[in-house]
């Protein structure tokens, strides 16, 4: 089992969501995040003062999936979540130890 | 002849006296509090409310005698001995002979709420609510009753001919400068950036201001006439001017227009045709609503950087400056045929000009020397300044024990 944690563009979850859901993946965690990379931000002025606003919002998709499935979910985030500008994002994939679903007690694959 | 109640004067001054009431809670409030950090935004919208109804309660125990009572102690302000005469339920007021007092009282008393109401918007994030709270009464009884009564209530600038229709000077050069006295005295927030964290809610503050002015300028005209129609109209003109002026220099000075731009530009528009509103034609307001985003966007980004007061929402820059414009607009633009009482310098009457400066340095002399010294002995006495942690953790779960928003 893999963790895929991916950082994206505000206004692309609902491309990225329905892509993913396409491809059968449903379960996903999503977060209000804020952030920086080389994108440094923006400037916004107020009555006349300009401030550098240099953290910036993203969404967090947090999405726990099969060994062999992470390749074409990242896939689907990338090419989906793409706009080949500065700014887009980055997904970091790492090892999940033990998956156990609430409800049933349920340990392992079956509970992904 | 003796004087006549009027039902529909009295109608228009009670709608007029809710509108006034309508801009300070929760125009002021919400204009104010969407310009603060998201820590703050309970004890800013608080300040205004809390000055409302201590204003309330000393209006009608002692303030409205002080100001507007008929005996006057050497036209500085009203004699004491007003505040024993008890006003009957059908009885006149002796400045608006066609509505009852009872009214006037209440129309008054929504004037000096919201003067109290818009200091407040220099001393946001970091001003101790107690000392806000002393700040009040002391305020009210000191500076605003005698300025309101040198002009409006038959004082000495009232003698002297000074024009103020609805409040350039009492309520807004007054508000502006003793905002300015005191940001002085608190100094500079930790963090004095303006980022506004909601600006929605000043979007629909200004906008409660805006509609509520139509009772602060065209109510002034103290009766349901064509001189409130005319004031009406005049207000609503020279916001909208400096609503698009405002953008026009934000648009040059940054490349783009901004929606605080919009609203700053037409508060200072309202401001400035205050005093002017039941005097001057509505090409003179366009004018008047023209220049004064110039003067007040002047005084924000010049001014306020060069002499280094944190003003931190603005009220010197606004409401001080385009009040002292409206003034001295008014000395040139007051026009016989709108309103017999004023004639200004265009009209061939160059000595109201003179009047009005002397008003203008008069109320503004007064009130930044009269706020120093009595923010010099709370500052003494309370203290007027929060502690640095609280100042940089935010004053609503600090001075409150709440806050505005909840993940």
């Amino acid at each position: 089992m893999k963790e895929i944690l991916a950082i994206i563009r505000p206004n692309k979850l609902d491309e990225v969501k329905n892509a993913l859901e396409e491809m059968g993946c449903h379960g996903m965690t999503i977060t209000d995040v804020k952030g920086r990379g080389r994108q440094l931000g923006v400037t916004e002025s107020y009555r006349g003062s300009d401030y550098r606003i240099d953290l910036l919002p993203k969404i967090k998709l947090e999405i726990i999936v099969q060994d062999e499935e992470v390749s074409l979910v990242v896939d689907t985030i990338v090419k989906t979540a793409q706009t080949g500008d500065i700014g887009d994002g980055k997904i970091f994939i790492s090892p999940v130890e033990e998956v156990v679903r609430i409800r049933t007690g349920e340990r392992g694959d079956k509970a992904v | 002849m003796d004087p006549v109640l009027n039902s529909g004067d009295t109608a228009w001054m009670l709608i007029s006296t809710a509108l006034v009431v309508l801009m300070t809670v929760p125009g002021v409030a919400l204009f104010y509090g969407g310009l603060t950090k998201r820590t703050n935004v309970l004890n800013t919208m608080f300040m205004s409310l809390v000055a409302f109804a201590i204003t309330s309660i000393i209006w009608v125990l002692y303030g409205y005698p002080l100001a507007f009572g008929s005996e006057s102690l050497l036209g500085f302000v009203g004699s004491p001995a007003n505040i024993l005469t008890a006003v009957g339920v059908d009885q006149l007021a002796t400045l608006a002979p066609t509505i009852p007092e009872f009214v006037y009282i209440a129309f008054q008393m929504t004037f000096a709420a919201i003067t109290i109401a818009l200091i407040s918007g220099a001393l946001v994030e970091r001003m101790k609510f107690s000392s806000w709270l002393a700040f009040i009464p002391l305020w009210l009884t000191l500076v605003y009753l005698p300025i309101a009564h040198w002009v409006w209530g038959g004082g000495w600038l009232f003698q002297l001919g000074a024009l103020d229709f609805a409040g350039g000077t009492v309520v807004h050069i007054n508000s502006g400068v003793a905002a300015l006295a005191l940001a002085l005295l608190l100094g500079k927030r930790k963090d004095p950036k303006l980022l506004p964290h909601n600006l929605g809610y000043s979007v629909i503050g200004a906008a409660l201001l805006w509609f509520g002015w139509f009772g602060f300028n065209a109510g002034s005209a103290l009766t349901a006439s064509g001189l409130a129609g005319s004031a009406f109209l005049v207000t609503n003109t020279a916001a909208a001017a400096a609503m698009i002026s405002w953008i026009i220099i934000d648009y040059f000075k940054t490349g783009k227009p901004t929606l605080l731009g919009g609203i700053s530009g037409a508060v200072a528009g309202l401001v400035a045709i205050t005093p002017a509103a039941g005097f001057v034609t509505v090409q003179a307001a366009i004018i008047i609503g023209l220049v004064t985003s110039v003067v007040s966007y002047f005084a924000i980004s010049f001014l306020k950087s060069k002499l280094g007061y944190d003003d931190a929402l603005d009220v010197f820059g606004i409401h001080g400056m385009s009040g002292v414009w409206g003034a001295l607009a008014t000395g040139l633009f007051a026009a016989p045929f709108i309103n017999a009482l004023g004639t200004g310098a265009f009209y061939g009457n160059p000595g109201q000009i003179v009047t009005q400066a002397i008003a203008v340095l008069a109320v503004a002399g007064y009130s930044f020397v009269a706020t120093l010294l009595l923010g010099k002995v709370i500052d003494k006495t309370i203290g007027l300044r929060v502690d640095e942690r609280e100042e940089i953790e935010g004053l609503d779960t600090h001075l409150h024990e709440e806050s505005g928003y909840r993940i």
